[in-house]
C-alpha cells in the first residue's frame, strides 16, 4: 500500500441482512469456543456418565424387581440426555458473564446491531453446543438397551435442540444482570439441581404424593424430559402395565398432555424467556 | 460539516457532576486531544460521544448524527478503542477481527482486503493465526486499533490509547496513529493524561474538574504561557518562597517537590537568583514552556498534583463506567 492511497470512509448499511450476519457470527463464536475448550467438553460429560452408569447400575439392582423387563438405566436414559443438555446450555449462557468480566461483551454491545440479534445468536449457539454434547450421550444409547433407530435419533435431536434453546434463554436472562462468574455458577447450581430432581428425569411421574406431583407439573423442565421419554419408550417393547408405571406422561387434573402440546409449552417458555432476555440487554448500558 | 459537535454537554452521577457543560467542535480530519488528569471527565465525555451513556444535559453530534436520537447511526460512524481490553483472548487475532467485521456489517467483498490492510498497518499480519492470549499488552492495543479501523469509520475514538504500556510501545503506537492520518480519511478523538502525547494532536482541550479550561493547538498554548519555568531546591522551601516574593516579586509554589515559579527568560535570571535570594540553593533547573506548564498555567496545578487530589473520585468513576 502506498502512502498516497487513502482508504475512504465506508459505512455499513444496516438492516435485516446485517442482523442475520450478526446472529451467525455470534453463533459461530460460540461453536469455536466450544470446540477449542477441551476441558469443558470432557467435564460436562462426567456428570451425566456418572448418573447413567454408576447411579443407574447401583440403583438399578435395587429397583430391578419393581420394573420387570426394563433396565433402570434405560429408564433414566432420557433424563440423563436432558441433564447433559441443560448443564451445557447453562454453561454456554454463563459465558456472557465471562465476556462481561473480560470486556468482550462491550465489543458486542457497542456494535451498530440490534441487541436482539446478539441474544438470539447467543441462544442458538448455546442450543447447538448443548445438542452437540447430547450427541455424545446419544451415541451411548446401545449400551443401555436403547435402539439406534433413525426415527428415534432424529426425534431426540430435535427435542434436545428445543430444550437447549429454552435453557440457554433462561441462562442468558439470568446472566444479563450478573457481574461475576461465582455468583452465576452459584445460582446456576441452585436452579439446576432442583429442576432436574423435580422433572421426572430420575423417577417416573406416576403415583407420586400430591405435593410432589404439583411440583413436577409446575417445573418447566418436566415438559422437556417427558417428550424424550415418550420417544424412547415408543421404540421399546414393554408390557403395558410396566409402560403405564414408567411412562405415565404428564397429567393436568387427570388429562394426559399430548407430546406436541408439551413441546409447544417448552417452545413458548423459550420464546418468552428470549424476549425477556432481549429486553434486559436493551436496558443495560 | 464538523466530525464532532458538542454543545453544553453535561453528565451527573447523582450529586457528582462529572462533566459540567462543555462545548467544542472537532473538524473533519483533525486529531483532537482531551488532556486532563484522571477523573477530570475525559472518559465520561468519550462514553457519551460513543452513545455508551446518555448525557444529563446538552447535545452532541458525531459524524452528523445526534448521539441520543440516532444511536445506531452514530455507532456505524465511529471506531472505538477502549481503555480496558475488549478482545476475546481465546480466539485468534484474525478471528477477533472477522467477528468485528460481521458485527459491523462490513461488505463481504472488501472484508479480506481490509482485514489485511489494517493488520499490516499495525504490523500484526504475521501473527494473525495466533491466539490473542499469547499477545503482549502492546500487541493487544495495536490489534484493538486495527479492529477500530476495520469498518472504515469516520471518527476513531481512542480512550487513553497508550495507558499501561512501556515507553517504547507507546511511541510505536503513536507511529501507527500518525501513519493513519496519511492513509485513512479519518478524524481522531483521543484522551490522554500524558503531556508528551498531547503534542501529537492538532488541537488540545484541557479539561479539569469536568470543565474545558482552554482549547488550542499545542504550539499556541505553549506560546500563550511564554515564560520559562524555574525549579529550585532549597533547605527551607517556605523561606525561599517568601524571599522570592519579597526580593523579586515572584509568585512561587511547591510543585513536584521543588519550589517552582515562572520568569520571562530563565537562563538570565538564574545568576541574579543565586546572587540575590539570600538563601542557599542546592539545585536548579530551567524549563522552556511545555504542556505541563500550560496545564499548570490554566489549572493552577501540575497534572500529577491533580491526579493525587482526585484519585478517590477517579476510582469511583471508573467503577461506574466499567460494566
Amino acid at each position: 500500500m502506498t502512502a498516497t492511497e487513502i482508504a475512504a470512509v465506508r459505512l455499513p448499511t444496516g438492516g435485516l441482512a446485517h442482523d442475520v450476519r450478526a446472529v451467525k457470527i455470534v453463533l459461530r463464536r460460540e461453536m469455536l469456543r466450544f470446540v477449542n475448550d477441551h476441558t469443558r467438553l470432557v467435564s460436562s460429560l462426567a456428570q451425566p456418565i456418572l448418573f447413567l452408569f454408576v447411579l443407574g447400575t447401583g440403583l438399578g439392582s435395587v429397583v430391578k424387581n419393581a420394573i420387570p423387563g426394563v433396565d433402570y438405566r434405560t429408564f433414566i436414559y432420557p433424563g440423563v440426555l436432558a441433564m447433559t443438555v441443560i448443564t451445557t446450555a447453562m454453561f454456554s449462557a454463563g459465558s456472557i458473564v465471562w465476556d462481561r468480566e473480560f470486556g468482550f461483551l462491550r465489543e458486542m454491545l457497542v456494535a451498530p446491531v440490534s441487541r436482539g440479534a446478539i441474544v438470539i445468536g447467543k441462544c442458538l449457539g448455546g442450543a447447538m453446543v448443548a445438542t452437540a454434547q447430547g450427541v455424545v450421550i446419544l451415541a451411548m444409547a446401545g449400551l443401555v438397551g436403547v435402539p439406534y433407530s433413525p426415527g428415534l435419533i432424529l426425534t431426540l435431536l430435535a427435542e434436545m435442540l428445543l430444550a437447549a434453546f429454552t435453557i440457554t434463554a433462561f441462562g442468558t436472562l439470568l446472566a444479563a444482570g450478573m457481574k461475576n462468574m461465582q455468583t452465576f455458577f452459584g445460582i446456576m447450581q441452585m436452579a439446576i439441581m432442583p429442576m432436574i430432581f423435580l422433572s421426572g428425569a430420575m423417577y417416573p411421574l406416576a403415583n407420586l404424593p400430591a405435593w410432589l406431583h404439583v411440583l413436577t407439573v409446575v417445573n418447566p423442565l418436566t415438559y422437556a424430559v417427558d417428550p424424550m421419554r415418550e420417544a424412547v419408550f415408543g421404540h421399546l417393547t414393554v408390557e403395558p402395565q410396566v409402560l403405564a408405571l414408567l411412562n405415565p406422561g404428564i397429567t393436568w387434573f387427570g388429562w394426559r398432555l399430548p407430546v406436541w402440546f408439551e413441546l409447544v409449552i417448552v417452545a413458548l417458555i423459550g420464546f418468552t424467556l428470549l424476549q425477556l432476555a432481549i429486553a434486559r440487554f436493551r436496558r443495560t448500558e | 460539516m464538523n466530525a464532532v459537535e458538542v454543545a453544553g454537554l453535561r453528565k451527573s452521577y447523582g450529586k457528582v457532576e462529572a462533566v459540567r457543560g462543555i462545548s467544542f467542535d472537532v473538524a473533519h480530519g483533525e486529531v483532537f486531544g482531551f488532556l486532563g488528569p484522571n477523573g477530570a471527565g475525559k472518559s465520561t465525555t468519550i462514553s457519551m460521544l460513543c452513545t455508551l451513556s446518555n448525557p444529563t444535559g446538552g447535545s452532541a453530534r458525531v459524524g452528523g448524527h445526534d448521539v441520543v436520537k440516532e444511536r445506531d447511526e452514530v455507532r456505524r460512524n465511529i471506531g472505538l478503542v477502549f481503555q480496558d481490553p475488549t478482545l476475546d483472548s481465546y480466539l485468534t487475532a484474525e478471528q477477533n477481527l472477522l467477528f468485528h467485521a460481521e458485527l459491523y456489517g462490513v461488505p463481504k467483498s472488501v472484508v479480506n482486503e481490509r482485514l489485511r490492510q489494517v493488520m499490516e498497518m499495525v504490523a500484526l499480519w504475521d501473527r494473525r493465526d495466533s491466539k490473542v492470549s499469547t499477545f503482549s499488552g502492546g500487541m493487544k492495543r495495536r490489534l484493538e486499533i486495527a479492529r477500530g479501523l476495520l469498518h472504515s469509520p469516520r471518527v476513531l475514538f481512542l480512550d487513553e490509547p497508550t495507558v499501561g504500556l512501556d515507553p517504547q510501545t507507546r511511541s510505536a503506537i503513536w507511529g501507527y496513529i500518525n501513519e493513519l492520518r496519511r492513509t485513512e480519511d479519518i478524524t481522531i478523538f483521543m484522551t490522554t493524561h500524558y503531556m508528551d502525547e498531547a503534542e501529537y494532536c492538532d488541537r488540545i482541550a484541557i479539561i479539569d474538574h469536568g470543565e474545558i479550561v482552554v482549547i488550542d493547538s499545542p504550539e499556541a498554548l505553549k506560546a500563550s504561557v511564554g515564560k520559562d519555568r524555574v525549579q529550585i531546591h532549597t533547605s527551607d522551601d517556605q523561606a525561599a518562597i517568601a524571599a522570592l516574593k519579597e526580593r523579586f516579586d515572584l509568585d512561587a509554589a511547591v510543585h513536584d517537590g521543588a519550589v517552582t515559579f515562572a520568569v520571562a527568560s530563565g537562563e538570565e535570571f538564574v545568576p541574579r537568583l543565586f546572587a540575590g535570594l539570600g538563601l542557599p540553593i542546592t539545585g536548579v533547573s530551567v524549563h522552556r514552556p511545555t504542556l505541563d506548564d500550560v496545564f499548570m498555567n490554566y489549572t493552577g496545578s501540575t497534572i500529577r498534583d491533580a491526579e493525587e487530589e482526585s484519585g478517590g473520585m477517579n476510582q469511583m468513576m471508573r467503577a461506574r463506567l466499567r460494566r
